[in-house]
Parts: structure tokens; sequence; C-alpha cells
């Protein structure tokens, strides 16, 4: 994640062409920004500066959303921030996307639930500012004081009667000072924020309008896919593309090195093989045809050594060449976890607790890797020139790949263009920007502009997957029943889950936290809550067992463990408010009717959990339906600070929600000597409209807490709560996703 | 290659191309409508259902000479702009997190409130439960299929 903290965005205004104001933001320093304002040859380009705040004579108010959206919804959330400050009429406002420039629109990165907090300050300054300009050009306007002129939806008004709207007095505030400091308005105040707006693309959504990567046309672009190598581990050794060649409507089928040997990989660089095939056509169907008739041969890739920078600076790494099957890799880490792990964090003197425990409950708990399956595949869009480059398409952080582009393409930053498309989903998956050098790849190599497309099967199989993770859980009772040790210990192919400064670190005086990992060629990265998903699966179930080993309901259990968290909490660096926590899981037990004799009957699981500075709980009722487990009715409970748009932060929950009981259900792939098991819907299950719960009610804890995330805390509970139902349900505890597999086995 | 007349949201079109072109990639590559979307190409997820006599139908796996004289409506042409009751049900329940999928998901429940005007909860999922939402967004299709339902 970039350091944003150190930036101080710098707002300048300037006269929009045919009258009215424009006010552009930058993140830079006010000097660098300066510069980059300079070098446009001010005043005449500066309706070349896309700015956040455009109003025109006529009260047109558009707003420019900074972050690329991918169903968070922040071309709805972001603008309604600047509008509260600019206190205009929500009517009135128009919203586009911006382009992409991170000098003028900040860090344009959607990932890590970050969106509306690092952008609540930044554009709610910018929106003051404006509404502060425009009271400065109605005083001078008018021949009064600015402190007596009140805004309201969009109108100025003076005591002595006089009043204009926005669009009326733009063109004069453009001339004004932009104010250094402005005052926010005080939560209690916000009358935009706070108050449900529906998605502003709502329309465009449901009319079918072009709005996703894999819609871009321009004319005369060629359609490019890739085939690649069939199993991790396996590469590229000869092929014969003549008969792909005379295929209808194929311009071209050659290979190609997406990274030159030695070259120096970022951290969002990830990229499953190196050498692939490139099949160019006039149309998709086309392409896929001509795609079928290619005759390759692959061979082992052996190890592998690759030169990484980024964060850890630079080194050499052997990614190593075994093809791995799904039962060697749990034989490998069941290896593993026998040696010596890495400790991450230590309180008290957990060995001894251990020793001298009247009781000690352990448990393992296994989930496998996970397929982001995005419904809108990977695609990208790219016209390479020899001057300059444009690409558009779906991408959560356009700007982590900009460097690597122009490297690749060896060209300027400056000269590369990156245009943000609405994304058919993300959940990570975009995060990491392979699919966008390898159109910019072929195209460079085509001289031409090209579309390149996934197929289902090349998403599914050529992932950036959720990792496969494992840990053991170990509690130490004494002969009360008092908690008195915790161990955890993690691993994973190729990265250890644990977050060692996590609940309940902190609640226990005797903790340790160690971890282990596994080097492999299998590609990964972010999942939605990346380890979290793993973490509050396995901790929330084991937290559960451990409470009705000592006779706790376990809501109580937990609270009385966050209490000395919070009272008295054990070490340093816990990285929970164990307050919001207790918040959470009280708003919880009482929307939930938790212990309400009417619910007495009900099989109910709970789990509550922290991520992205953000807490969530749910409460999940589970019934038996014709032989199988269903989740019918959910209980959510979330405080992530103030809630910017309500209605479309429900949604955002339930759709954790469903995402979550489908992947703790269904979810997995799996390798047969280094192949996908899974390469489509038809063998990769996700959960479906008659597995979804009837009801989910959606509580927020209200304050006035500046915003934390919301895209990815409600998610990682759900999984432990499911769990947790489903032993209420069967009497049976799981241990292994996919809970559904488990379930068949029994 | 072959060439086809095509009826398509009430207007004629033609085309000339490989009769084993899926009725998907003749709507997005050569007439450029692309609100009908690509998600698995084998039937399974529902992103690219059309209506197809007015049922709805995957024309992922419906090559284009199989259509004869059937007319296509597509989400372009289910109503001028977003008129159509489903439509307006989706805006109203805000049903959409990324709407990828939301187009298939309007033709399979226009489709299914065209023959079932009152449907039942278990009438929904039989009909829709062809139609993947990644997002999980399932919940508010079913309000707004039910609200679509009583206009």
């Amino acid at each position: 994640m970039k350091n944003i903290s150190n930036r101080r965005e710098f707002l300048k205004s300037s006269a929009l062409a045919g009258g009215g104001l424009m006010l552009s933001f930058s993140w830079f320093s006010e000097a660098k920004a300066a510069e980059k304002i300079a070098s446009l040859n001010l005043p005449e380009q500066w309706s070349e500066l896309t700015a956040y705040i455009k109003i025109t004579p006529d009260n047109v108010i558009k707003i420019l959303c900074p972050n690329p959206e991918f169903g968070q919804n922040v071309m709805t959330s972001l603008p309604m921030m600047v509008a509260e400050e600019l206190d205009c009429d929500w009517k009135n406002v128009v919203v586009e996307m911006s382009t992409h420039d991170n000098v003028k629109y900040g860090p344009q990165f959607t990932g890590g639930s970050n969106s509306v907090r690092m952008y609540w300050k930044p554009l709610r300054n910018a929106g003051a500012a404006a509404r502060q300009m425009l009271i400065e050009a109605a005083a001078q306007t008018w021949g009064v004081t600015a402190s007596e002129i009140t805004t309201k939806a969009g109108i100025l008004s003076h005591s002595s009667g006089k009043s204009a709207n926005y669009g009326e007095m733009a063109a004069k505030a453009a001339t004004m000072a932009v104010p250094k400091d402005v005052k926010l308005k005080a939560p209690k105040d916000f009358s935009i924020v706070r108050n449900s707006k529906k998605n502003t693309e709502g329309v465009k959504v449901v009319t079918g309008k072009p709005l996703f990567g894999i819609d871009n046309r321009v004319d005369g672009m060629l359609i490019a896919m890739i085939q690649h190598p069939p199993a991790f581990g396996m590469k590229l050794k000869s092929f014969d593309a003549t008969a792909a060649k005379k295929m209808a409507g194929i311009k071209d089928v050659f290979s190609f090195k997406l990274y030159d040997d030695g070259f120096e990989q970022g951290g969002f660089d990830t990229r499953t093989h190196n050498e692939m095939i490139a099949i160019v056509g006039n149309s998709t169907w086309e392409v896929m045809n001509a795609r079928k008739k290619l005759s390759i041969q692959w061979e082992a890739a052996g190890d592998v050594k690759d030169t990484m920078s980024g964060r850890g600076g630079k080194r050499e790494v052997t990614v190593p060449g075994r093809l791995e099957t799904t039962s060697s890799q749990f034989e490998m880490m069941a290896e593993y976890a026998k040696k010596p792990a890495k400790e991450l964090r230590k309180d008290g003197d957990p060995a001894a607790a251990f020793k001298n425990a009247a009781q000690i409950i352990e448990r393992t708990y296994n989930a496998p890797f996970l397929a982001h399956n995005t419904m809108e595949p990977m695609n990208f869009f790219a016209h390479v020139q020899d001057d300059k480059a444009l690409v558009a398409g779906p991408l959560q952080a356009p700007g982590w790949m900009e460097p690597t582009l122009a490297k690749l393409l060896n060209l300027p930053a400056d000269k590369i263009e990156i245009q943000m498309t609405r994304m058919g989903g993300g959940f990570g998956r975009r995060a990491y920007g392979s699919y966008v050098y390898e159109a910019a790849r072929i195209s460079q190599i085509l001289k031409a502009p090209i579309k390149l497309i996934y197929t289902r099967e090349d998403d599914m199989t050529y992932g950036i997957y959720r990792p496969m993770y494992t840990a053991t859980y170990r509690a130490a009772l004494d002969s009360n029943k008092n908690l008195i040790g915790f161990h955890v210990t993690g691993g994973g192919i190729p990265e250890n889950p644990i977050h060692a400064n996590r609940f309940p670190a902190g609640a226990v005086d005797n903790y340790l936290a160690d971890g282990w990992e596994i080097p492999s060629n299998i590609t990964i990265g972010a999942f939605r809550a990346p380890r979290s998903n793993f973490n509050a699966a396995a901790e929330q179930s084991f937290l559960d067992e451990v409470a009705e080993a000592v006779g706790k309901d376990p809501i109580a259990f937990r609270l009385d463990l966050l209490r000395r968290a919070k009272e008295n909490p054990v070490g340093k660096n816990n990285d929970y408010d164990a307050n919001r926590y207790i918040g959470v899981l009280e708003l919880l037990k009482e929307k939930s009717g938790w212990g309400k004799p009417e619910n007495a009957g009900k099989k109910r699981g709970v789990a509550a959990y922290f991520c992205h500075n953000s807490y969530a709980g749910h409460v999940v009722d589970m019934v038996m339906r014709d032989g199988q487990p269903y989740v019918e009715q959910v209980t959510s409970a979330v405080d992530c600070g103030v809630v910017v748009n309500p209605d479309a932060a429900r949604n955002m929950v339930q759709g954790a929600v469903v995402d979550g009981i489908g992947q703790s259900f269904y979810g997995a792939l799996t390798h047969k000597d280094g192949v996908p098991e899974q390469n489509n819907f038809h063998n990769y299950r996700m959960i479906r409209h008659n597995e979804a719960p009837k009801k989910i009610d959606v509580h927020f804890v209200e304050n006035d807490i500046d915003p934390t995330g919301l895209g990815e805390p409600p998610f990682p509970p759900v999984f432990g709560a499911v769990a947790n139902a489903l032993f209420k349900t069967t009497g049976k505890r799981y241990y292994n996703q996919p809970f559904m597999s488990e379930q068949a086995k029994s | 290659m072959a060439k086809y007349s095509l009826k398509i949201n009430g207007k004629t079109q033609q085309v000339d191309v490989d009769p084993s072109t899926p009725i998907l990639w003749v709507l997005r590559d050569h007439l450029n409508m692309p609100g009908t979307k690509f998600g698995c190409g084998m039937a399974q997820c529902g992103a690219c259902t059309i209506h197809l006599d007015g049922n709805a139908t995957r024309s992922c796996i419906l090559p284009v000479s199989a259509i004869g004289k059937s007319a296509i409506t597509t989400i372009e042409g289910l109503s001028e702009n977003g008129t159509h009751p489903v439509q307006k049900a989706w805006l109203e329940h805000d049903v959409a997190q990324c709407g990828y999928c939301q187009s298939g998901q309007i033709m399979s429940a226009a489709a299914l409130l065209k023959s079932n005007v009152k449907p039942t909860d278990e009438d929904i999922d039989n009909a829709m439960s062809g139609n993947i939402c990644r997002c999980g967004t399932y919940l508010r299709i079913k309000e707004a299929i039910k609200t679509a339902a009583k206009n």
C-alpha cells in the first residue's frame, strides 16, 4: 500500500471553458503540483486538467470519481462526499469517472477497503473549498460580508433577500482565491452523506450500456487470446501454428515473453507463466476456433529464478518447478507443520501454560485455493505505438501497473495513458496487472490496437488465487476452565495466513503465534480480505469450541475476552480496538435476539472479526433442506464508522454474506500434476439464487468515527458463523473447507 | 462464412459470419451490441441471456445458423430508456454492485414474468438459478422481481 499520509492535497481553481468553475486537485506537494501545472502552459490549457468539480452557468454540477469502480459503489459514495461539503443539490450532480493521473487524483486505488477511507478528508476539503469560493463570489457580487451568506442545497442566500444558485456564481467563483483552510461539516449536519443515494450508474447498468473493459471497441481493433501452459510448472517447448494461421479471420499467431530475463518484478507484477502463444484475429469466435488448431508441445519448466523488487527490496527467488497435486499439497503442509515455525508474537510463557494446563484443546483447520471468478473475465485493450501507448480496461490499481508498462514498452510513463473502465468484479484479482502487460506486448508486436480476452477457462486456470492455508489452534485451560494459554500456528502454499496481533492476542496472558510457508509455482494474491478470510473461519470456529468446553455462551465468552483486552491488554501492538469489537457483538446480540426464548429452537452460529479497520459479525440461522444444510437467515452487525451511503452499504454487506456462504460451502480449486481440476462453472461451484438466504438483516453501529473499510470486513466472519451453525445443525464440527465436500463425506 | 438476416430488437440486421458463430459474438463483435455479456461460454452462468421469441436463452452456445426466423431481444431492446418494469424495479431496489451479470439477470427475470405474472419464491429460484451473481445480489434481485410483478 502506498503511503499517502505525507501528501497534502493541493487545490487550484480555474474558469471553465464557456464560464463556470473548475476546481483542480493534486495529491503531490504544492511545489510538485505547481511544477506539473506550470508545464501545462497555464491558463490556456487549464481545460485539459480534468477537475473534481465543474459547475456550469446553468447549474449542472459535475463531480469526478477518482477511484476505479468494481462494484463497491465509489461512483456514488465518493461524489456524495464532495457534494456534502459543497452543499449542493444532489439532483443537479452528474458523476463521471476521472482519467488516470495519480498527481491530480491521488492513489486511484481500489482495494484494502480503502476508497472511502482514504478520500474521506480530501474530497470533503475539495467540496468545502468550492463552496467557500462560491460564497466569496456572491459576497463580492452583492457587496456583503461572506460570513453573512449561507448555503443550502446549492442556493446561496443573504439576509437582505438576495439569493443565487451555484451556477450563477460559478464563473466569478473561478476567479476567487482557493481557501487554504476550510471548515468541514460536523456529522450531525450531513444532509447527503448518511442518506441513501441510488447508484449513479444504475441506468447504464440496467440498459446494457458499454461500461466494462470487455466492451471496449475502436476502429481497426483486433481480438487477441492467449494460450498458456496447461499446468503450473510447465512451459512452452515448441508449437506449430500453420493450421491456425490458415483459419478465417486470423491475423497472426506468435509466442512472446512477458518479462525479459532478470526483469525486476514489482509486488503486483505477479505472472503465472512467462511465455505464451498469442492468437490474434478479427473476431472472438474466429480466434477461439483457430486456437483449437494449434499444435503445441509443453515441457517441465523446472525451477525458475525470478528477480523481485518492491517491498522487501531487490532479491532473487527460486520458484520450484514441481507439478503439484492437491493430495501431495496436504502431505507437504502436514510435513512443514511438524518443523519449527517462525515466531511471530509471544506474550508471557505459553510453554509453561500448556505444560501446566488441566486441559488442552487442539484443532486443525484447512482451506483450499480459491479462484476469484469475477463475472467479467480478465481482458484489456492496448494500442501501443512507437512514441505512446493507450491501454484501457479493468484494473484496481492502475498506478501500480504504470511503471512496469513503461519499462516493458520502453516508453516514458507520461506517454502511457491508462483509461479506467467499470470492472465486472475484482475481489483482489485485478490488483495484479499481468493481463495488461500481455495486451500491451501483443499490441506492440503487432503494431495494432488489440483487445485481449481471457475465456472463463483461461481466467480460472491461469489465476492469481487465494492461497491454500492450514492453521492449528491450541487452547490451554486450567482446572477452573480459565483460558490460560493460546497458540496459533499456521502455514500455507505459498503464504502463511497468520495475523499475529489480532484477537485473541491481547486477551490471553500466555500467547504464541508462529507460521511457516511453502514456496510454490502456483501464483497467489489478494482475495477479498486476504488471510482474514481464512483466519476468521478457523479462529472463530475454534473459539466456539473453546467456549463450549468452558461451558460459556459463545458471545459471552468472546465478550469476556474482549473486556480483558480492553481493560488490561496483554502485550503491545494489538491491532484492534476492543471497544468497537464489543460494540459490534452487543449490537449483534440485540438485533439477532441471541439467547431469547423465541429463538431457542434455531440452529444458530455466531462469529465476529476485525479487519481493514472495521468490525463485523454475523448470526447465521441454518436449517436442513432436502438433506443439505441451508443458511436461511442472517443477522449482521458492522462498525465501519460513518456509513456514507447506507442502502448501498447494506447491499455490500448482504453480498459479502452470500459470497461467504458460497465460498465456504463450495469454493475450491484443486490440482492434479499442476493442472487446475476446475476450469469453468460446471465444475467450480458458485452459490446461486436458490442457495442464498431468504433474509439478511444488516445493522450498523451508529457513531461519528471517520469511515473505515466496508468491502472486505463483513466477508471473513461469515465463514466462522457458517462453521458454527453447521455444528449446531449437524452435531459435527467442520474443519475443512469447502464445507459441503466435508458434508458429502459424512 | 454465410449471410444471415436477423430480427433483433424489432430491426432486421444482416451479418456475414461463420455459421457456427454463437449469437453472443454476433451481437458483441459484429453488431456492436455489448450489453449481452460473455461469462462462461457454456451456458453455466447466464450472463449472456437474451430472449428468443420471448424465451430466455443463453446466447453463448446458440449458433447463428440455428436462429432462423426467430425474433431476438437483447438488453438494449428491452425498453427505450430503462423503462421496462423489470429495469425500473432493479433501479428501485438499487440491485447492482459490479453490474456485469445484471443484463442477463434482467433478461431472465423479464422472461419469467412474461410467462408467470405472479411468481412464488420457488418459481423465482427455478427461473433464476442459471444466472450467477458473483457479488451476491440475489436477495435484491428476488425483491426486484416481486416489485416488477406487482407493476
